[in-house]
């Protein structure tokens, strides 16, 4: 179901359109909603409730358009405040006047700070740095092995001493050889570890105190839930961090707990790690990061990809004929071609509100060969009958086959198709929810994003 | 009385080497300093309690809202709190649970308790060589714990243990579980890096097969549930063995870290989609997090709790004991 928060919501509000105004009755039951929406996304259980005390004020004070939704109003809102309370003013990484940048990577067990710490070597080496890694979890069996492996392959040097030294000592050195060796910058990875365990935090301070970092990252867990916020409480006292790494968010947990901790703790979440490759890793997005904690999807970013491929005089046009219901097969190719640039069509797909968690599209790679098929069948066509495909009758389908070297059947079906297409989006340019089946029958042809002037 | 490892652990027509150990001996073998440890937590322990039966000091609305928090804040989540907490004003309503603080918390224990205990069993390590396969999520401690499961099968009970080093795709992987099995005293079969993760299950119940081991402990790549690829690769590995040895794995666990909030329920459920996931391993119990979602994956799924990791060390693994937990979940 696409946009299960918004449906809710809707559902929720129906009767408000004609009143034009939510009074505090409706707002109430949209609290409710959002209230349950965030829990099921392990936003904490205190900061949602702060959050919908502030959200409600703004809501009652919110005169609803005529020509709007109330549910989509509110969630426009609830968008809005998420990406604000998470977004603020960002933070580059601070950067060292002279010698080694230091940057000090710190988290519970688990929350992949290892990986984190090469991906950001190699996230910096991609910027031109020369950067080194300090292998400081002496705890943990074949941790320096996984560092000093995860070196070799992006190419960093790795300071490390086994594990019989100290791991304040280790990082001293580390530091040392730093200088010495002219590095742009060096990333310390350290010990997973509890925050309640008082000697192992103290060893954390020592470590900070030692090195002096630039930069301190929290490492969390997407899928951390309500304790999120006490383990970023004790971090933030005991090793005061500047801002947190986001992990394994190639998984479909909501990510809640970024908020939470960014509520609580006030410091941003810099970077973002979306997958096992080394490569997966980038700036966070705050408005991305609101829109998938209230289960909108990843909606930006295929816009994004989209916008770089369509002229915007273009989009627009084609949303107008989209409206006027005067969209052709030749606008069809169009579009199609340009959806084709984007990247796998499964990859996009997955982009969609809703899509990566339905089972029809569970693994669904479409087919780049039917693909090619539709394309050549259309350029079979004649402009007349790409503006309108009720001409084609029997005798030009099998002359449409024939040119495009495919089968009568597969004209029909694509004639067919286009139909339902044209349908689907007439429904989407109203507002309302596509039924997903229609979706899943239309094999081949990606459900287009909406473009929309900015 | 906690559920003893005896009966968590079915061993089939096994007779063990060294009959297990009563609590109080376990604990006169422990170091000073753990002892220490242990009492301190009591005493916490103690404090803690008396501040879960002041939540229900007068039973009104306030007191279940109190109630509700304390279980959404344990990441019980919250369809499975309003179950419980509906189910529990319903009982005071009805007379059948009196109106008094204590009366309410002794009940909302065992309701919960008794959520906790769905699909209860213990784990089958029957078979001659048992198969027990570990999946899980990256990072929720699938390893750690096959290192504690191995030290308490060879320490406690005398059995030979074979570790399959099955995850081929982390750096250093099979040297961290090298480092396990030198500590349990355990043998293990591995792969070059890169390799087929099944190869190595098969490598290694074909050594157990011939040396006559008890136990094979099959250790998987972590992968999260949303890659389709790596879930086929695991069902792969699964038949692999099942192939090998009919009945085999005879069980799977799967950890989750106590950390998780609601993804926990979607990940017990997508694991379970490619193999059969017999229990869980809730990890990491020594932070403050609750775990609680293993609520909702034991009643929504069936699939039990079985063991409980409780810190880094071999020793720090528990049977699960669902009135421990509950009253773990109500504790400030």
């Amino acid at each position: 179901m696409f946009d299960q928060l918004s449906d809710r919501l809707q559902a929720t509000l129906s009767d408000v359109r004609s009143r034009g105004k939510l009074n505090e009755g409706d707002v109430d039951a949209a609290m409710r909603e959002i209230r349950l929406a965030l829990l099921e996304a392990d936003v904490n259980f205190k900061v949602v409730k702060g959050f919908t005390k502030t959200l409600k004020e703004r809501c009652l004070g919110a005169e609803v358009l005529e020509s709007l939704d109330p549910g989509q109003q509110v969630v426009k809102i609830v968008n809005e405040e998420l990406t604000a309370l998470m977004g603020g003013a960002g933070r580059e990484l601070v950067v060292a006047p002279s010698g080694p940048t230091v940057i000090l990577m710190a988290g519970l067990q688990g929350s992949g700070k290892t990986t984190a710490c090469a991906k950001l070597a190699r996230h910096l080496g991609e910027m031109g740095k020369q950067v080194a890694l300090a292998a400081c979890d002496v705890y943990r069996p074949a941790a320096v092995e996984q560092l000093v492996t995860l070196g070799e392959r992006i190419g960093a040097e790795v300071y490390e001493q086994g594990t019989e030294a100290d791991p304040v000592e280790i990082a001293a050195w580390a530091l040392d050889r730093a200088r010495a060796e002219e590095r742009d910058a060096l990333i310390v990875d350290t010990a997973g570890r509890l925050h309640i365990d008082a000697e192992l935090m103290d060893e954390l301070a020592k470590i900070r105190k030692r090195t002096k970092p630039h930069n301190v990252l929290l490492v969390v867990d997407a899928m951390t839930g309500q304790d999120a916020v006490g383990v970023a409480e004790s971090f933030a006292e005991a090793a005061e961090f500047d801002g947190l790494v986001m992990t394994k968010l190639d998984g479909d947990a909501r990510g809640g707990a970024a908020l939470s901790v960014k509520a609580v703790t006030g410091r941003p979440i810099l970077f973002a790690s979306t997958g096992e490759k080394l490569e997966a890793f980038e700036r966070f997005h705050p408005d991305r990061m609101a829109s998938r904690i209230l289960g909108m999807g990843d909606v930006l970013s295929l816009i994004e990809k989209a916008e770089k491929q369509v002229d915007e005089d273009e989009a627009i046009a084609l949303q107008e004929k989209l409206q006027r219901d005067q969209f052709t097969l030749e606008d069809f190719l169009k579009q199609m071609r340009q959806v084709r640039k984007m990247g796998p069509l499964g990859g996009l797909l997955k982009m969609l509100p809703g899509m990566d968690s339905m089972k029809q599209f569970k693994g669904v790679d479409v087919d780049e060969g039917e693909l090619d098929r539709v394309e050549a069948i259309i350029l079979s066509m004649t402009p007349a009958e790409r503006a309108n495909p009720a001409l084609i009758n029997g005798s030009r389908r099998k002359r449409i086959a024939a040119g495009s070297g495919t089968r009568v059947q597969h004209v029909n079906q694509l004639v067919k198709q286009f139909g339902q297409m044209r349908k689907l989006m007439r429904h989407m340019m109203s507002g309302k929810v596509p039924d997903p089946q229609q979706l899943a029958q239309m094999s081949g042809g990606a459900p287009r994003p909406k473009v929309r002037r900015r | 009385m906690s559920t003893s490892w005896q009966e968590m652990l079915d061993l089939g027509a096994r007779s063990v080497a060294r009959a297990e150990p009563e609590p109080e001996a376990e604990e006169r073998r422990r170091g000073v300093f753990r002892q220490l440890r242990e009492s301190l937590s009591k005493s916490r322990r103690a404090l803690v309690e008396e501040i879960s039966a002041s939540l229900f000091d007068r039973i009104d609305e306030e007191a279940w809202e109190r109630l509700e928090e304390a279980l959404i804040l344990a990441d019980v989540g919250a369809p499975t709190t309003a179950a419980v907490v509906e189910r529990l004003e319903r009982e005071v309503e009805a007379g059948t649970v009196s109106a008094d603080g204590e009366a309410v918390r002794e009940r909302l224990i065992e309701v919960l308790a008794e959520v906790a205990s769905a699909g209860r069993r213990p784990i089958d390590l029957s078979g001659e060589p048992a198969v027990l396969l570990m999946v899980g999520v990256n990072g929720t401690g699938k390893t750690t714990t096959i290192g504690k499961i191995a030290w308490h099968l060879t320490n406690e009970l005398g059995l030979s243990v074979i570790l399959a080093a099955a995850d081929t795709y982390r750096a250093a992987a099979a040297e961290q579980l090298a480092g396990w099995a030198e500590r349990a005293g355990a043998e293990m079969v591995r792969a070059d890096p890169g390799g087929d993760p099944g190869a190595v299950a098969y490598d290694a119940i074909a050594a157990a097969r011939g040396r006559g081991a008890d136990v094979v402990i099959v250790d998987t790549a972590g992968r999260l549930h949303t890659q389709g690829n790596l879930m086929d690769e695991l069902a792969k590995v699964r038949r692999v063995i099942g192939k090998q040895l009919p009945d085999a794995p005879h069980e799977t666990l799967i950890s989750i870290d106590a950390t998780t909030g609601q993804n926990g329920l979607r990940q017990a459920k997508i694991f379970a989609e490619s193999v059969e996931v017999d229990g869980v391993v809730l990890t990491k119990l020594d932070g403050t997090a609750k775990g609680g979602i293993v609520l909702a994956i034991a009643s929504e799924l069936g699939i039990p709790v079985k063991l409980i990791g409780t810190g880094e060390g071999l020793e720090d693994l528990r049977p699960f004991d669902p009135t421990d937990f509950a009253r773990a979940l109500l504790a400030a």
